[in-house]
């Protein structure tokens, strides 16, 4: 049974037996779900490891910094596929979002050699690529003999490729034809609508479909449920307050966080149209946001959709993907709608967060880190993480089209699929890339934080923080 | 001949036994005179180990250096302090940071005294209310602040629903600018008037007894004898107590950064805080050195004038040293 089940993985691996014919089959052998999953899985490793020498650094240690998350814990789960087709082994720190990135800091700016590859955003890539700190990976793409042939790097979502490259010159188009591709796509997150469908059943509304209608939905709903609030959104003092559900809302009516003249960058968040955007933000969270909005992070945001306390998130798909599930209160109540806020625009632009794998510049073993890099972003793995782990959302678009994949989301998160189908060919990082990132974008969050509170009026919030950022790109050489 | 020699052997170990006599001597002196420096050898490293990172500061807070713009790296002495000085976020920071101190030093002195005045007396029960009193203070400090995150929530927190039922129905607790730093205080005053109290408590026990027996057979009313004998004679704890919270106080960072990244706005924007960012998110090293350049030279100050204040006040009390 065990060879014939074997047989049987191998053939449909090779696409000579249907995913129908498989499950048929496998039932006549007596082979259950996971002993079935088991074999298929072995034997995509298998065809996998046919054509290339992925034996090449056997017996070398690699070790990874890794983030708490569910696409390190898929990776977790199928290491041993890695380590038995490579020889290679592997061990990993990992550590929680709130220190995360810290850490990476540290040991980055340190210069040690202690991890291999580690797991990063794309914006951070435009502090660590300029700093010397991580390696271009276009050189390891392009080289075959580096790379398996079954790679397929042109599957990986063109947006998503485009996002994780950068020349390194302010400003400098992302994806352009001189930018360095600093970290792989791994998994990422568009922003759309979650919502709880029994709520907006009971009050009787629709899921929004722009900006306007949001903000009337959310105060109906705010004041009809008479508990729940209207809508989730993030509102700390950081960063990651802009780029989620306000900046996916913001380039949808055109507008951007700089202009780019001659090289040099300008703000560009205080024109009318702009100033108009944040009127309606501001006054969105004031009237049906959470009343402590401002300690607001993607978890309070996500627990409350969870709990029944918001009635609908703008926010990452993933995190009401995750909202719908596990232990939470509404587990199967929450739906997903695709999301663009300006009224006249044709479709949804979503700003999106991508979890990357980059290599470190410190690393004593860059080729065997990039082994590891490129199984963990195979189309095997990927398949793996999709169909048996919580990998949404995967960034290969062989991987969306899968039947399984599909089928499983289809069943138990109604309008995901829909949501993202719609939102995947708008979906890149629409920020401007540039070194002082991190500190401009910070201040824009806290600028918002003050016309929420009704500290400064949105208008004169904005001037302050164009003629602010304007003197700190100045300083930096980067601006005019 | 044999005589000669044997003298001349004889002679030879005298001179051996006269040379080992006078070496002894000779190192016990010298390891006299080496062990009062090598007894503050330990203290010699620990004093090194402290000064090359206050130093490497001090360098890199000269510096233009940013880690994202290498080529912008080089010395430009003292222009990132200068910058200051024309900087309206270092002026909010700076103030927010000794209103802070002042206002969480003042409200756990005065609590922390009324607690160890109500403690005193030593029976069974004060002893072990005083050691429940300290369980705040075994809390780590950003434990105790996303505790508080969770009882000031509006949505479910218990402090939310006390206040509410007081009348305050959209008390917003750290998320609104007004009440921000009240919130921050609060968890402050919560952690760390224990710590207060206990050496208080323990410096009201060891006051002399006498002139409080001399001042009861007199009839002194108690309020005289609270502020002309215990607060004076409590002063010196006091100060010491107020000195090492005011230096903690002042670079506090793990209860505001837990409960609002210094938000909402720059409200709560502190030394400790507006330095982490520079350097872990925006990766300034330059202007993170300077920052913290700053903070030590504010927590140097006030060190030295409170401890030239115990001073005076123990010269006062035992005579000059």
């Amino acid at each position: 049974m065990y060879e014939k089940g074997r047989d049987l993985a191998a053939a449909f691996v090779r696409k000579q037996v249907s995913r129908r014919e498989l499950i048929q089959r496998a039932s006549q052998l007596g082979l259950s779900v996971a002993a079935t999953s088991f074999f298929v899985n072995q034997a995509m490793s298998q065809a996998m490891a046919a054509d290339f020498d992925w034996q090449k650094h056997k017996g070398t240690n690699l070790k990874l910094l890794l983030n708490k998350h569910p696409y390190a814990d898929a990776m977790i789960a199928n290491l041993d596929t890695f380590k038995s087709m490579t020889g290679m082994n592997v061990s990993y720190d990992i550590f929680p979002e709130d220190v995360y990135f810290d850490k990476v800091t540290a040991a980055l700016s340190s210069g040690s050699s202690e991890y291999d590859a580690f797991m990063t955003g794309a914006y951070m890539t435009w502090t660590y690529g300029p700093a010397g700190w991580i390696e271009d990976l276009n050189e390891y793409i392009q080289d075959s003999d580096l790379t398996n042939p079954n790679y397929n790097w042109d599957d990986v979502l063109p947006g998503l490729r485009a996002s994780t490259a950068w020349n390194g010159v302010p400003g400098g188009e992302l994806g352009s034809a001189d930018a360095k591709q600093w970290c792989i796509p791994w998994g990422y997150e568009l922003n759309n609508v979650s919502y709880n469908k029994p709520m907006f059943d009971k009050v009787g509304v629709k899921p929004p479909k722009n900006l306007p209608e949001m903000v009337e939905t959310a105060a109906k709903l705010t004041k009809d449920l008479g508990g729940p609030y209207g809508v989730g959104v993030r509102g700390s003092r950081s960063w990651a307050t802009i780029h989620p559900g306000f900046l996916s809302g913001y380039s949808n009516y055109g507008q951007r966080d700089f202009s780019v003249s001659d090289g040099k960058l300008k703000a560009a968040m205080n024109t009318k149209e702009s100033k108009a955007y944040h009127e309606l933000w501001v006054k969105m969270i004031q009237e049906s946001g959470p009343k402590n909005w401002s300690t607001y992070t993607w978890y309070q945001v996500g627990t409350d959709l969870g709990a029944g306390a918001s009635a609908m998130i703008f926010d990452a798909d993933i995190l009401g993907y995750f909202m719908n599930g596990g232990d939470n209160k509404e587990k199967g109540n929450i739906h997903y709608a695709p999301f663009a806020a300006n009224p006249a625009a044709s479709a949804p632009t979503p700003n999106v967060w991508i979890w990357s794998l980059a290599l470190s510049s410190f690393s004593g073993q860059k080729e065997a880190a990039w082994y590891f890099m490129q199984w963990a972003s195979s189309v095997e793995h990927d398949l793996f993480g999709a169909r048996k782990m919580d990998f949404v959302n995967p960034v290969r678009a062989s991987v969306w089209k899968d039947e399984e994949f599909r089928n499983r989301i289809d069943k138990s998160y109604p309008g995901y699929l829909e949501q993202h189908d719609v939102s995947a060919p708008g979906a890149k990082i629409y920020f401007t890339a540039q070194p002082l990132f991190f500190d401009l974008t910070t201040q824009w969050a806290e600028t918002l934080q003050k016309m929420v509170a009704k500290e400064v009026p949105v208008d004169e919030g904005l001037d302050q923080l164009a003629a602010s950022v304007d003197k700190q790109l100045k300083d930096a050489g980067l601006g005019g | 001949m044999a005589l000669t020699d044997s003298v001349r052997s004889s002679m030879t170990t005298a001179t051996q036994h006269s040379q080992t006599a006078t070496r002894a001597p000779a190192r016990r002196r010298a390891l006299r005179q080496a062990l009062p420096y090598l007894l503050s050898l330990p203290a010699l490293l620990v004093c090194i180990g402290i000064l090359i990172p206050f130093f490497t500061a001090v360098y890199y807070s000269m510096m233009r250096f940013r880690l994202n713009l290498p080529m912008l790296k080089g010395f430009i002495w003292f222009d990132n302090y200068i910058s200051f000085l024309s900087d309206g976020a270092f002026w909010n920071t700076l103030s927010i940071s000794l209103i802070y101190a002042f206002v969480t030093v003042t409200g756990e002195l005065i609590l922390g005294l009324g607690i160890a005045l109500l403690l005193v007396r030593p029976t069974r029960l004060n002893n072990a209310v005083s050691i429940m009193l300290l369980l705040p203070l075994m809390t780590a400090p950003a434990l105790a602040a996303l505790m508080w995150k969770l009882m000031t929530n509006p949505n479910f927190g218990i402090l939310s629903y006390l206040v509410s039922l007081l009348g305050f129905e959209n008390f917003k607790w750290a998320s609104d600018p007004s009440t921000a730093l009240l919130t921050v205080v609060l968890v402050d005053i919560w952690v760390y008037t224990p710590f207060i109290m206990i050496l208080l408590l323990a410096g009201l026990r060891s006051l002399p007894k006498q002139p409080f027996e001399a001042a009861a057979l007199d009839g002194v009313p108690r309020s005289f004898v609270f502020f002309r004998i215990t607060l004076p004679m409590l002063m010196p704890y006091i100060i010491t107590a107020t000195l090492f919270r005011l230096l903690d106080s002042i670079q506090q960072f793990d209860i505001i950064y837990s409960m609002t990244q210094g938000g909402p706005g720059d409200r709560l924007m502190v030394f400790q805080v507006q330095s982490y960012l520079e350097f872990f998110q925006y990766t300034n090293v330059g202007r993170s050195a300077a920052l913290l350049i700053v903070l030590w030279a504010i927590t140097y100050a006030l060190s030295n004038l409170f401890i030239k204040h115990w001073l005076k006040l123990r010269e006062r009390a035992h005579g000059p040293a």
